[in-house]
């Protein structure tokens, strides 16, 4: 399947919205908890028994993507787009059959398995070509469509809940809701698929950067370079430090402030998790534009030193102060979403717009590291403060600290990362420089 | 001059260009107006 080539006049504006139809819609993965109560009703099931489906997507997300990169780059956006819809759809409708038919392991085949692979599929799916068309800002355009991946489960999670109240909570109202949510995402994705199309020239825009000038390296040359691994590391902690505030969120908040003379209610709780959700987002817009100004590596000094003194903030005086609490918790998880959103523009700031989409997939395995070390530093912490007879905030002293040393471990990996020595480089013509260079490093010294 | 060499108008791609903002941003409207909601809370909770 040879990619969509744009015609004469065809905006570069309609590919984000391309974008966001895919991540709106896979998105609403992280709102698989509205379906766990109803499950476990009425199958039976454990909490760990109904949070399966998710944990295996993600697991496959971070898989597909991985392997599935080069196929992505190979085949274009359209191919891509496709295959998520045709996963991510039919894992809802397997579901649907799973819950009508009460046999759970379906539902974990099909929204866990299949359902994964269109989301690590439909993650990186527009990447390389939002890359493409917006060579002069490459953070915004692909902040964009991350930023859609954080805003699939503000729509998904009011959404299926009304679904869920409508239809009833029982298997066959759990069922209908499986299959209206495949047959309402197949919709909306399709859009994404008619619309995309990769850029007819190298340049966009008249006058414009092209996106194919300067260094160009290959995603498996790319994973051989220490420059892949120092972003590796610096995603693998910026995500470490967020997840470890964002899955424990609304506890803590309440453990902050529950000696003081202001606690905070359930309710409330649940509005500062709200509250996260949106810095998450916003950040991930945000900051990601902003590293289109003042570069990427100084927007990741930014996540991880700022972070790191917000960090230290709550750890120190978070207790004293429920807006400065509130506050730092909502910059931390700004940086989490500009983190995530940042990183293929820094990306493609070093191995190039080639193959920036498959090299994107490889580097997720980080946030699948990270989806594993955040909640468990933060939580088997906690239970151990807990079993020491610890309250408050004393709680979760420990665990702010051991994510400030996360997040210096990333400061230094972003500081050790340089450009990409020439031997990596992709162009021919630029490999010869490099083989030249080499057989005479003396009389470059 | 022949207009045989004068290039083929463009189609307006603005309409096309308003829908597809139109298709993702409403869910995503509804999805803030929801998320405010529940984040008022927060103050008033």
């Amino acid at each position: 399947m040879s990619p969509p080539v744009a015609p004469a006049g065809w905006s570069r504006w309609l590919v984000p919205p391309a974008a966001l139809s895919v991540h709106l819609s896979i998105g609403q993965a992280y709102a698989w908890s509205v379906f766990k109560p109803p499950l476990e009703s009425a199958l039976g099931l454990s909490g760990t028994q109904s949070a399966l489906p998710f944990q295996l997507a993600i697991v496959m997300l971070g898989l597909s993507a991985a392997f599935g990169g080069t196929l992505v780059e190979r085949n274009g956006p359209r191919w891509a787009m496709t295959v998520a819809l045709v996963c991510f759809s039919s894992g809802f409708l397997v579901s649907a059959l799973g819950a009508a038919t009460e046999q759970y392991w379906l539902i974990v085949l099909g929204y866990g398995f299949v359902g994964g692979i269109g989301l690590g599929i439909g993650y990186i799916s527009p990447v390389s070509t939002l890359i493409k068309w917006f060579p002069d800002r490459p953070g915004m355009a692909t902040g964009i469509a991350i930023m859609g991946f954080g805003g699939g489960a503000l729509i998904a999670s009011p959404w299926s809940a009304q679904m869920l109240e409508s239809f009833g909570s029982d298997s066959s109202g759990t069922a209908l809701a499986f299959l209206v949510h495949g047959l309402a995402y197949a919709v909306f994705m399709t859009l994404g698929v008619l619309l995309v199309r990769v850029p007819r020239g190298a340049r966009p825009v008249a006058g414009g950067p092209s996106a194919v000038e300067g260094v160009q390296v290959s995603a498996s040359s790319a994973v051989r370079t220490p420059q892949f691994w120092c972003l590796w590391v610096v995603l693998c902690m910026n995500v470490t430090a967020g997840i470890g505030i964002l899955e424990k969120a609304a506890p803590m908040i309440k453990d902050f402030f529950a000696d003081t003379d202001t606690p905070v209610s359930v309710s409330a709780a649940a509005g500062f998790v709200a509250l996260l959700s949106a810095a998450n987002m916003a950040g991930r817009i945000g900051w990601s534009s902003t590293s289109d100004l003042i570069g990427r590596k100084n927007i990741y000094r930014v996540y991880l030193g700022v972070g790191a003194l917000m960090y230290a903030l709550i750890a120190l005086i978070g207790d004293s102060s429920k807006p400065l609490f509130v506050l730092c918790a909502l910059v931390i998880l700004s940086f989490y979403g500009g983190g995530f959103a940042t990183i293929p523009a820094y990306l493609k700031d070093l191995f190039g717009a080639y193959q920036v989409g498959a090299i994107h997939g490889r580097l997720l395995t980080a946030w699948s590291t990270a989806g594993v070390l955040g909640p468990l530093i933060v939580n088997w912490i906690a239970d151990r403060q807990e079993d020491a007879g610890k309250h408050g905030s004393s709680l979760y002293t420990l665990s702010l600290f051991i994510m400030i040393g996360l997040l210096a471990v990333g400061f230094v990996a972003n500081e050790l990362v340089r450009p990409v020595h020439a031997r990596h480089h992709h162009v021919p013509a630029q490999r010869e420089a490099a083989d030249v260079e080499r057989q005479q490093p003396e009389s470059a010294a | 001059m022949s207009n045989d060499s004068s290039p083929s108008p463009q189609p307006d791609r603005r309409p096309l260009i308003a829908f597809a903002w139109l298709w993702v941003g409403a869910p995503l409207v509804y999805g803030l107006y929801e998320l405010v909601r529940k984040a008022t809370q927060l103050f008033t909770g």
